[in-house]
């Protein structure tokens, strides 16, 4: 049995193309119905995201399947196959393990180590469960890709760090600031970024937001936007002790605070440290407010250097995240190979001993005179027959699923000996942890 | 068996030392969870080593440089344990974990010599003024591992070089609640320690205070640490400052513990 992979990602196809394959999530019966109808194919999962669209599914036959999952893309979303086919990669046996576990470990992203994939592939995963169309062995398999981007997550620090300006100022400030529920956010003036860092404050957890700007009425506006206090920019000074976390994004061309205020603030506050984020170009704040201890100034060429710091650390983590996934190859690869060991061995048995027994029987009804103990003999000299015969193949069979090329002794055999069908191929099995 | 318990925990601290080493380098929650287990183990063996010697000896084990060194290492490896678990600061025990695995090793190298225990000592009083000294003092050894750490995050902060080990240290909030917590208890078993050992040394000696070298440096460390609770409390004192005072403290308490013999007993 064969893992298979097919699809096309945001390293292929440019988003004219991804949006032509995607498959909506409404209507995700349909496709995945047809995908397992498909000559050959067994299981199948539809992952579809506005980066990648990929088809995980098992087949006897890895070309044909290949073959077959490529046109039934085309096909189902009536594009031409010449168009669609440069486009489309396919992975098969390990590469198509370390391809799914590569994805749902987010090294694969756009944005290495974002955290939206995994989410992504374990609905995919949930509708493909909800409609049968996934099995034994893909439930397995991406029951594993979860855990491996669970172990990637937490061994590495691939998805620690932030990558966009408000999220490193929010993680600047847990290091400073240690637990945001108790800490109180100021925005002074306003501002694209000035907001979405307020916003992912509060979304962190952050006890309330104060609102100062030149024009009253807009603090008003956004301090109502966000749940907040509106104060009016003359009475900064009165209110700015109370802020733990100080955004500032003013168009004033001149600092509006300085060292001498934050002093003040500071000590109004019994040196509680207070955290400034400069967005301001000019700046808002003076940089020398930074010597002061217990304040603490971040510009935003600060933010950006954290920023790019994160982003080479990612790609650093990501080398260890790959170790990880070497090793998790290997552990599932080998459950793959030995699934169909066990039942092979167990139905070639089965099927030696029913010939034995029919044999047996004519043999014993053709007698006339049996003599004692014959029947018993016989029955003791056919059974170490067989078991002599069967010990070669079935040693060689245990030793294939080990060394990895089980495949084709479990098919010679199921040849050979005209074995029933494998359990899994039509039945579905519980699915062992 | 107070030998094989000693080196089992000497040993264990050692492995231990190594993976709080590693937790600064390798981030893995395996390290983690397993730094904590060898140093529990070691912690478990030192308590064993110690009980086992107190049962022999039938007194408790800080009557000579060598017993009062394995005990300040278990009082230290106790409260950091307490706090690891309260504030789950794996990293702070790179800091700690060596200082104690230090001690112990000292204390290995020193020979206690079998002796008839002087009958000064034989107080009750003197029991309760050295235990809550120790349990004071671990509290400020702590106080002091977190005020380096301190010192090194408000450096990052300032030169803003945010690296990997700024990450990976504690954010300057849980340090400071620790440096606090810290002193809140520290300090006042200090002060009944000073107590307790004047009281006993006027039992002993007939004067409560005798202006002895232990009994001044004591003193010393006292306003130290009074004067870093009393600027915490009026003013709001923390950060650099308090951290800085706070290793003062510690280096003035191992200056007092390895230089000064106590005049009347050792």
């Amino acid at each position: 049995m064969n893992i298979i992979v097919v699809g096309l990602s945001h390293k292929t196809a440019a988003v004219e193309i991804r949006e032509k394959v995607a498959f909506s999530p409404n209507q995700i019966e349909k496709p995945l119905g047809e995908l397992i109808r498909l000559e050959g194919i067994i299981e199948g999962v539809i992952v579809s995201t506005c980066n990648r669209v990929e088809i995980y599914a098992t087949t006897r036959d890895i070309a044909g399947g290949i073959a077959r999952i490529k046109r039934f893309m085309a096909e189902y979303h009536h594009l031409p196959f010449e168009l669609l086919e440069p486009h489309l990669y396919s992975y098969h046996a390990e590469s198509a393990i370390r391809h799914v576990f590569r994805v749902a470990s987010s090294l694969d992203s756009m944005i290495i180590g974002e955290p939206q994939i995994l989410g992504q592939i374990k609905t995919s995963y949930g509708y493909a469960a909800e409609f049968k169309s996934s099995g034994i062995i893909l439930n397995r398999f991406l029951h594993k890709a979860f855990s491996v981007a669970k172990r990637v997550r937490t061994e590495t620090r691939i998805a620690s760090s932030a990558v966009s300006v408000a999220f490193a100022a929010v993680e600047l400030a847990k290091k400073i600031l240690g637990c945001l529920s108790d800490k109180t956010v100021m925005l002074i003036g306003a501002g694209e970024m000035c907001e979405l860092a307020a916003k992912h404050f509060l979304n962190s957890g952050a006890k309330g937001v104060m609102v100062t700007n030149r024009t009253f009425e807009r603090a008003e506006k956004l301090a109502d936007e966000f749940g907040g206090e509106a104060v009016r920019f003359e009475s900064l000074f009165e209110h700015l002790h109370r802020a733990d976390i100080v955004l500032s994004s003013t168009g004033a061309p001149h600092c509006i605070i300085g060292p001498q205020d934050v002093k003040e603030v500071l000590k109004r506050r019994r040196f509680k440290p207070i955290f400034f984020i400069d967005i301001a170009v000019p700046r808002d704040i003076d940089p020398k407010v930074d010597e002061i201890e217990n304040a603490y100034l971040f510009t935003v060429d600060h933010l950006q250097e954290i920023i790019q710091a994160n982003l080479a650390q990612r790609s650093l983590e990501a080398e260890k995240a790959e170790e990880i996934i070497n090793q998790e190859i290997g552990q599932f690869h080998k459950w793959l190979s030995t699934l169909e060991v066990t039942p092979t061995i167990v139905a070639l048995r089965n099927r030696f001993d029913e010939i034995r027994r029919v044999e047996l029987d004519k043999t014993i009804t053709g007698w006339k005179e049996l003599p004692p103990d014959a029947e018993k003999r016989l029955e003791s000299l056919t059974i170490a027959m067989m078991n002599k015969l069967l010990h070669a193949p079935t040693s060689a069979l245990k030793q294939a699923g080990q060394g990895g090329r089980v495949d084709l002794y479990v098919d010679a055999l199921r040849q050979l000996f005209q074995l029933e069908a494998l359990p899994h191929d039509n039945e579905e099995l519980e699915l062992e942890e | 068996m107070t030998h094989l318990f000693f080196y089992l925990t000497v040993t264990l601290y050692g492995c231990a030392t190594i993976a709080y080493l590693a937790c600064l380098i390798r981030t893995s929650p395996w390290i983690t969870l397993w730094a904590a287990r060898i140093l529990t183990a070691g912690f478990t063996a030192h308590m064993l080593s110690t009980i086992h010697l107190a049962s022999k000896m039938k007194y408790l084990p800080i009557t000579n440089m060598q017993e009062s060194l394995s005990f300040f290492g278990l009082a230290i490896v106790g409260a950091f344990i307490f706090f690891e678990r309260k504030y789950k600061v794996t990293t702070l025990g790179s800091f700690i974990v060596p200082i104690a695995l230090m001690m112990l090793i000292a204390s290995s190298s020193l020979h206690g010599e079998v002796r008839q225990l002087h009958p000064v000592l034989q107080s009750n009083w003197f029991w309760f003024h050295a235990l809550l000294a120790f349990v004071s003092y671990a509290c400020f050894t702590i106080a002091a591992g977190v005020a380096v750490v301190y010192l090194i995050q408000n450096h990052f902060l300032k030169t803003k070089r945010l690296g990997a080990l700024f990450q990976k240290l504690p954010s300057l909030e849980t340090m400071d609640e620790i440096s606090y917590r810290c002193l809140t208890v520290g300090f006042p078993l200090l002060t009944f320690a000073i107590i307790s050992g004047s009281i006993w040394s006027e039992k002993a000696m007939g004067s409560y205070w005798v202006w002895d070298h232990k009994q001044t440096w004591s003193l010393i460390i006292w306003l130290i640490y009074a004067a870093l609770l009393h600027g915490r409390l009026t003013i709001g004192w923390r950060g650099k400052r308090a951290a800085i005072l706070s290793i003062i403290g510690f280096v003035v308490i191992l200056f007092t513990f390895f230089t000064m013999k106590h005049s009347i007993t050792w």
